[in-house]
């Protein structure tokens, strides 16, 4: 991040270990969405509860679109063409606020209650902190809209839009197998 | 200088403020909602957790992200601080991995003893049966405090000696992401208060597992201890996530991996443990947090009329076992793994010998850490898990033998024909052998579902826990604290207090971890406050008690000979042990950046036989003082 102090042979050594260390921040995650995703079929077993579908299809839809953004902002940035990479950030950033509105709004404002039972728990839990580190993501690109306005990110120097962008690129894959685990498998009880 | 000007001052008044503002706005948004005036657990949640965030902005470990969030460039600061005495280093965010280590290693120090001081607390009690000065909620209180404690303690001691000695051993200047490492060691900080404040509000008496739904029931204390482990947890997935990149990118040129020094194989393992496994106890206390502040019922198998209109089925307890295990065994290994590196470490040292079949070795520490993910079930044997699980269990809870059993050889080999010499870290080292084979041989019973339907919660497993953790962790630190006491202060240690020490500390523990053991067998169950006198086991209780009071005595002598030392010593030369270690060819006490040149490594590391061989290279311009 510090331009002027560090030349671009430190820098590249720098991002080197950035890049691993990250990776390994998302292995580490692994085993945290892991879990949950194993609580789920601890609890639910062959069940699931009964949820809106087209809001899942929806909001999975967004979400997926938002990925896309993404890569074309850092492509953007790569490319250090301002236009493609401010205009995909924010497109990003909507896409996801607006992800985020599906499931805190519509999602949490359904008929399961976070008290109600093991569908209560597991539903509020695993869409819970899925959307604090979609929440974070936002954030992030926040910030990294900031620097992008002012100009702070070049063709060889722009690590922070790229953890950004893997960052977000990672919990959108989160997402790919929280929502089967959520909305698609198992039966509804009658 | 004012004491505001303190890094750990700011972040106290960090922590009080943010406790109180998160409890403030939490109330405020329930009145604004029209719900009665009231201090519910999930206010008290989020005033725990902004605390935590107060602190660390307090102290100023988030500082230069901040700035680097704005833009602004933020040179790494090395070296005493501008205007202030070189000690308050020490009590503020400091870069330096080196300032960072003894950070670690003193929060571990004073873990430590208090944890100890509520071991003998409760141990007076359990002299006698019948209670005598306790009831039974202080008594599980201090019992539960007293587990987590050490636990804390041996995880921040850990990360005292990856931190400390990995960047010195591997031959760089410093960790990789140095700001990371900060923020590792000061979340610990009100971690460890949190913990300790669960006393005072309630208590909790789960032990220091937290099963649920035990741990759903129990008093406020327990929600302070859920989220202090959480924020432990924390500080060790950073940590480690640097030590791997550290080793992985840093190494010094000619030090390829099995050119190592065998220490830092052995915290690499540990940080793969620790930086994926740690997730899951975080999640799992999480989850019990939640089910208490919200009532998301994860782990009660109790229906609520609301489960019952929306057709749920209820939470499960043996899922926060499960959970709760896959992280917690493993985490046996995180500690025991440094440990019984230092054990190889310091061998070939004072054998003057190469250490036996080093690639053995190095690889048996990967795979104690690989295969410790897959023996979580044998704590649950009796939990009513499914039955068919207890043979794969057992088979790989009894394979992991195997790699501990190279080390085992590979530490007797080494020493086989070496020329001993019994300075206290090799004392040490040998007690650690001594207790750890105590706790090794301790160990299949329980590990063998038969037999440990037997001694399940009895004190043979106390007994057993605590020599693995004494024989793995404990002597193996306090012998590489007597070890690298003249490389971090420039000093020597006293060795006649020191031998005191091991003369008392190590009969103590052998005599604590048998009649422990004994007791058990006989029929004393873990966790209690009260026993049977019917049992006939007042001698072997007097005993343990006896033993506990040699050993915290012997550690008080520790204590007094670390700070007389380090004050008063005489002074050491750079290299008092003649070790070929990368760190002993450099002053003591270690300069600002370590190496002045990256030392260059063109031999093996234990040649000790081999006058001729060299190890590490310095360049000409660095062997004068920095």
């Amino acid at each position: 991040m510090s331009v002027a102090t560090t030349t671009l042979s430190q820098y590249r050594a720098q991002l080197r270990s950035n890049r691993l260390g990250l990776w390994l921040f998302f292995i580490s995650e692994l085993f945290l969405f892991g879990g949950l995703l194993i609580s789920r079929f601890y609890l639910w077993g062959g069940t699931r509860p009964d949820l809106d579908q087209r809001l899942g299809l929806i909001v999975t839809s967004i979400l997926l679109l938002s990925s896309f953004f993404m890569y074309l902002a850092e492509v953007g940035a790569e490319h250090e063409n301002r236009r493609l990479f401010l205009f995909s950030l924010i497109m990003t950033a909507l896409l996801g606020t607006a992800f985020l509105l599906g499931v805190v709004i519509f999602e949490w404002g359904g008929e399961i209650r976070p008290w109600d039972g093991a569908f209560g728990a597991i539903l509020y839990g695993m869409t819970g902190m899925h959307a604090l580190h979609v929440a974070s993501g936002i954030v992030l690109i926040l910030i990294v809209a900031y620097n992008g306005l002012r100009g702070r990110y070049t063709a060889e120097r722009h690590w922070g839009v790229e953890a950004c962008a893997i960052y977000w690129h990672y919990v959108d894959v989160v997402w790919i197998f929280f929502y089967p685990a959520i909305y698609l498998m198992g039966t509804v009880p009658t | 200088m004012t004491v505001l000007s303190l890094g750990i001052v700011r972040g106290l008044a960090g922590q009080l403020i943010g406790s109180a503002l998160g409890i403030g706005v939490s109330v405020a948004v329930r009145v604004a909602m029209g719900l009665p005036l009231e201090v519910k657990e999930g206010a008290i949640v989020v005033g725990i957790l902004v605390g935590a965030m107060g602190f660390m902005i307090g102290v100023g470990a988030l500082t230069d992200w901040s700035k680097w969030m704005l833009g602004i460039e933020t040179p790494l600061r090395l070296g005493p601080p501008e205007g202030k005495p070189s000690w308050t280093r020490y009590f503020g965010v400091d870069y330096s991995h080196k300032i960072i280590g003894i950070q670690y290693g003193v929060t571990s120090m004073v873990l430590l003893f208090l944890a100890g001081l509520l071991a003998l607390t409760f141990r007076v009690e359990l002299t006698t049966p019948g209670l005598q000065f306790l009831d039974n909620h202080t008594y599980n209180t201090i019992m539960s405090t007293h587990g987590i404690a050490m636990i804390a303690a041996m995880l921040v001691g850990v990360g005292a000696m990856a931190n400390y000695l990995t960047p010195l051993m591997i031959g760089t200047s410093d960790m990789v992401f140095p700001r990371l490492n900060a923020f590792g060691f000061w979340i610990n900080v009100p971690a460890a208060l949190l913990i300790g404040t669960s006393m005072y509000v309630g208590g909790w008496d789960t032990g220091w597992t937290a099963y649920a739904p035990l741990s759903v029931n129990a008093p406020l204390g327990m929600q302070f201890v859920l989220l202090g482990v959480f924020l432990i947890g924390l500080s060790s997935i950073l940590g480690s996530i640097n030590v791997i990149v550290t080793v992985l990118h840093r190494r010094t040129p000619g030090m390829h991996f099995f050119r190592m020094p065998i220490f830092v194989w052995s915290v690499l393992a540990t940080s793969i443990i620790a930086f994926s496994a740690t997730q899951l106890i975080g999640l799992s206390f999480l989850m019990v947090s939640a089910e208490r502040a919200l009532g998301m019922t994860f782990f009660s198998p109790v229906l609520s009329p609301g489960a019952v209109a929306v057709g749920s089925p209820a939470g499960q307890v043996l899922l926060f076992q499960n959970l709760f295990w896959f992280y917690s065994h493993p985490a046996v290994y995180v500690f025991i793994l440094p440990g019984l590196g230092i054990i190889s470490e310091l061998l070939p040292v004072f054998s003057r010998k190469p250490l036996f079949g080093y690639k053995w070795v190095a690889l048996s520490s990967m795979a104690i850490a690989l295969m410790g993910f897959f023996v979580w079930g044998h704590h649950m044997f009796t939990s009513g898990m499914l039955e068919g699980l207890r043979i794969p269990f057992m088979v790989t809870t009894m394979l992991i033998a195997v790699p501990t059993g190279v080390k085992f050889f590979s530490w007797i080999a080494t020493l086989w024909g070496g020329k001993i010499s019994l300075q206290t870290p090799m004392l040490f080292v040998l007690g650690a052998i001594s207790i750890f084979l105590i706790g090794g041989l301790t160990g299949p019973p329980n590990g063998v579902s038969v037999s440990d339907l037997f001694l399940h919660d009895t004190y043979y497993i106390v007994g057993h826990f605590h020599a693995a953790m004494f024989g793995g962790f404990i002597f193996p630190f306090i012998a590489a604290i007597y070890y690298w006491f003249p490389k971090i202060t420039g000093r020597m240690y006293d060795e006649g207090l020191g031998k005191l020490h091991f003369w008392l500390m190590t009969p103590g523990f052998w005599l604590q971890s048998l009649a422990m053991a004994r007791v058990g067998l006989l029929g004393m169950r873990r966790r209690i406050a009260d026993w049977d006198p019917g049992l006939g086991i007042e001698t072997g209780q007097l005993m343990i008690t006896i033993a506990g009071f040699a050993i915290g005595i012997s550690m008080l002598i520790f204590l007094a000979n670390l700070i007389i030392s380090a004050v008063r010593g005489r002074v050491a030369s750079p290299n008092p042990w003649q070790s070929r270690s990368p760190e002993f060819q450099i002053p003591s006490p270690i300069p600002e950046h370590s190496y002045a040149q990256p030392p260059v490594i063109t031999g093996e590391p234990y040649d000790y036989a081999e006058p001729d061989s060299v190890y590490v290279s310095m360049s000409p311009a660095s062997s004068a003082a920095d």
